[in-house]
């Protein structure tokens, strides 16, 4: 059970300034869905929650440890980050990708041990991977490639777990079906998970709590329906997005810009 | 199961590749004679088996394995299968330092270690050149280590020209630095292996690490990679290598990068067993190379780094190719 927590966090690349005092909190449990439009500073601010990158000023602490004091082993221990997938050129198995998970606890021999393997058949369980532990991660789909990297994270066994648009490159039944996943694991486990998503709807169907960033300041910080709004999707993302409720839960629709060329259409 | 086969078999592979390399030879001696002459047997064929084909032989797996090795490892960190000490301008950085060496009149014996000075400047400043730009391209790695391999190259004729003490071995020296494992003898084998000794147990200890860098260097350090001390490490394990294969042998192309890329069609990507069985398969390439360079145009010898040039540069060739779309 751990929570996360990021305090006045200025951070930046070279002299541009992108996170300018932003305050993070995920406890153990919850599912914090970080959203904003493009530039808005969200990767940069995983990146720093996730020890990747030294913020400026500000604090991170785990469970009151401060993060800026451990190193990256200890930190992996800790913080799980689940990264965008990329290619390998390599052929690694599913089974061997899940295993990278263990990296930080390998002995000074670098062998894998028992509670190694528990683990690791574990996060292929966890994520329905387990039948596809020995094929070729250059060989699966993208869905089914996007499950090993999770399952990756999730072999860390750390309490806290960070993701970058785990949806990207996803068709729509496989974003839900990842999120559904990942905010289940966060309650069973009680898992403290904050996921960068650029999909509003899926931020709305999944997040316990949403944090919409915005020229590196936080906007705003609550539940789904006191973020996700009208108001405040027009004034951060611009015109276009129209939000509406369906069975209680806000739902964002992008719109044609004029008024006469909708009405062309519905006409 | 799979994987102890392939072990067996390279065991066994490595034991017929190194009786091979100790029973042909410009001069033909009966497998008894050479048996006598290993156990200790006085005149002519003692002296042809002990102080010239088993060094050799023993010089080429060497080399072999160290280059195999190293470029197992710089390709595992790099994440792509066109690296190799070789292309990464380490191997010329090498032959600078070795030929520095001699042309300032250093003991033979100090000569591994100046080519592994060489090797780690070399590597070090093409990694720094390939940095400038924030993230570690395989394009730039390529592009400044043919750079670096020209300069050096550039460098290495000048000191051979300027040089008495070279001028005079012109020959002999060209030759080495095209890869040639003919002048080896005992006490400069004796350096060569110790560096190359603790060059592969560095090697193994860092294979294991190796892995996470799959998905770059930042997925790297999530799972708990300290990047600079790996990155450090695993330069300088790859600069001991090299320097000590560059020492005997001079510049031999491409079997660091044809060797970990043919066992990753046998064993899989995961670098604990990739850079293990890089050692001996390098070192049966070589030895078996090295065979072919002193016996296909007998009684003259071919420098066997032409036999892994011929070999070696359409199968970089066919990679490039291949894999055109990924290393930008």
């Amino acid at each position: 059970m751990s929570s996360v927590v990021a305090r006045a966090i200025r951070a930046g690349y070279r002299e541009r300034e992108v996170l300018r005092g932003v305050d993070l909190v995920a406890h153990a449990g919850e599912l914090v869905a970080l959203i904003g439009p493009n530039g808005a500073g969200k990767s940069t601010l995983l990146r720093v929650v996730g020890g990747l990158l030294r913020p400026a000023s500000g604090s991170v602490t785990i469970d009151g440890v401060d993060v800026t004091t451990l190193d990256r082993r200890s930190i992996a221990r800790h913080i799980a980050v689940v990264p965008q997938v990329f290619e390998t050129l390599f052929p690694f198995t599913v089974r061997e990708i899940v295993a990278l998970g263990r990296t930080s606890r390998l002995g000074p021999l670098g062998t894998l041990g028992a509670d190694d393997a528990r683990a690791v058949a574990r996060a292929l369980d966890d994520i329905g991977a387990t039948d596809l532990a020995d094929r070729r991660i250059d060989r699966v789909s993208g869905g089914e490639r996007q499950r090993a990297v999770l399952a990756m994270a999730l072999a860390q066994e750390a309490g806290v777990l960070l993701l970058d648009e785990p949806t990207a490159h996803l068709d729509p039944a496989h974003q839900r079906a990842t999120l559904d996943r990942v905010a289940t694991l966060a309650r069973l486990r009680g898992l403290a998970v904050v996921a960068v998503l650029h999909d509003l709807n899926l931020a709305a169907a999944f997040a316990s709590r949403v944090v919409l960033l915005a020229d590196g300041t936080v906007v705003r910080d609550g539940g789904v329906g006191d973020v996700i709004t009208s108001e405040l999707v027009g004034r951060v993302f611009g015109p276009g997005l129209r939000v509406v409720a369906y069975d209680g839960q806000p739902i964002v629709i992008p719109e044609p810009a004029s008024v006469e060329e909708r009405h062309a259409r519905a006409g | 199961m799979r994987t102890v086969s392939v072990f067996a078999l390279l065991a066994a592979a490595l034991v017929v590749s190194a009786a091979a390399g100790i029973l042909v030879g410009a001069v033909a001696i009966a497998p008894g004679d050479v048996l006598s002459a290993l156990l200790g047997a006085e005149g002519t064929n003692g002296t042809i088996i002990r102080e010239l084909r088993l060094p050799r032989v023993l010089g080429a797996a060497l080399v072999g394995g160290a280059l195999a090795a190293a470029g197992a490892l710089l390709q595992g960190m790099l994440r792509n299968p066109l690296a190799d000490p070789f292309v990464t301008g380490t191997s010329a950085g090498a032959s600078l330092g070795a030929v520095l060496a001699v042309a300032l009149g250093l003991e033979p014996a100090l000569v591994p270690l100046a080519a592994f000075g060489g090797a780690m400047a070399a590597i070090a400043l093409v990694w720094r050149l390939a940095r400038l730009g924030g993230r570690t391209t395989v394009l730039t790695v390529l592009l400044a280590g043919v750079v670096l391999t020209s300069f050096a190259g550039a460098l290495v004729t000048f000191i051979l020209v300027s040089s008495d003490r070279l001028a005079l071995r012109l020959r002999a020296v060209l030759g080495w630095l095209q890869g040639g494992i003919s002048v080896i003898n005992w006490s400069e084998l004796a350096v060569a292996g110790l560096v190359v000794a603790i060059g592969v147990i560095g090697a193994l200890l860092l294979a294991p690490r190796i892995d996470a860098y799959a998905f770059g260097e930042e997925t790297a350090a999530a799972l708990g990679v300290d990047l600079d001390r790996t990155t450090a490490a695993v330069l300088a394990t790859t600069a001991l290598l090299t320097g000590a294969a560059v020492a005997i042998a001079g510049l031999v192309g491409f079997v660091g990068l044809v060797i970990p890329h043919a066992l990753r069609f046998l064993l899989g990507a995961t670098h604990r067993r990739l850079v293990v069985a890089s050692i001996p398969a390098g070192a049966i390439a070589l030895v078996l190379a090295d065979l072919g360079a002193r016996t296909a145009l007998a009684p003259a010898e071919l420098p066997v780094g032409v036999i892994t040039g011929l070999v070696g540069a359409p199968f970089f060739l066919f990679l490039l190719v291949r894999s055109r779309r990924e290393i930008v």
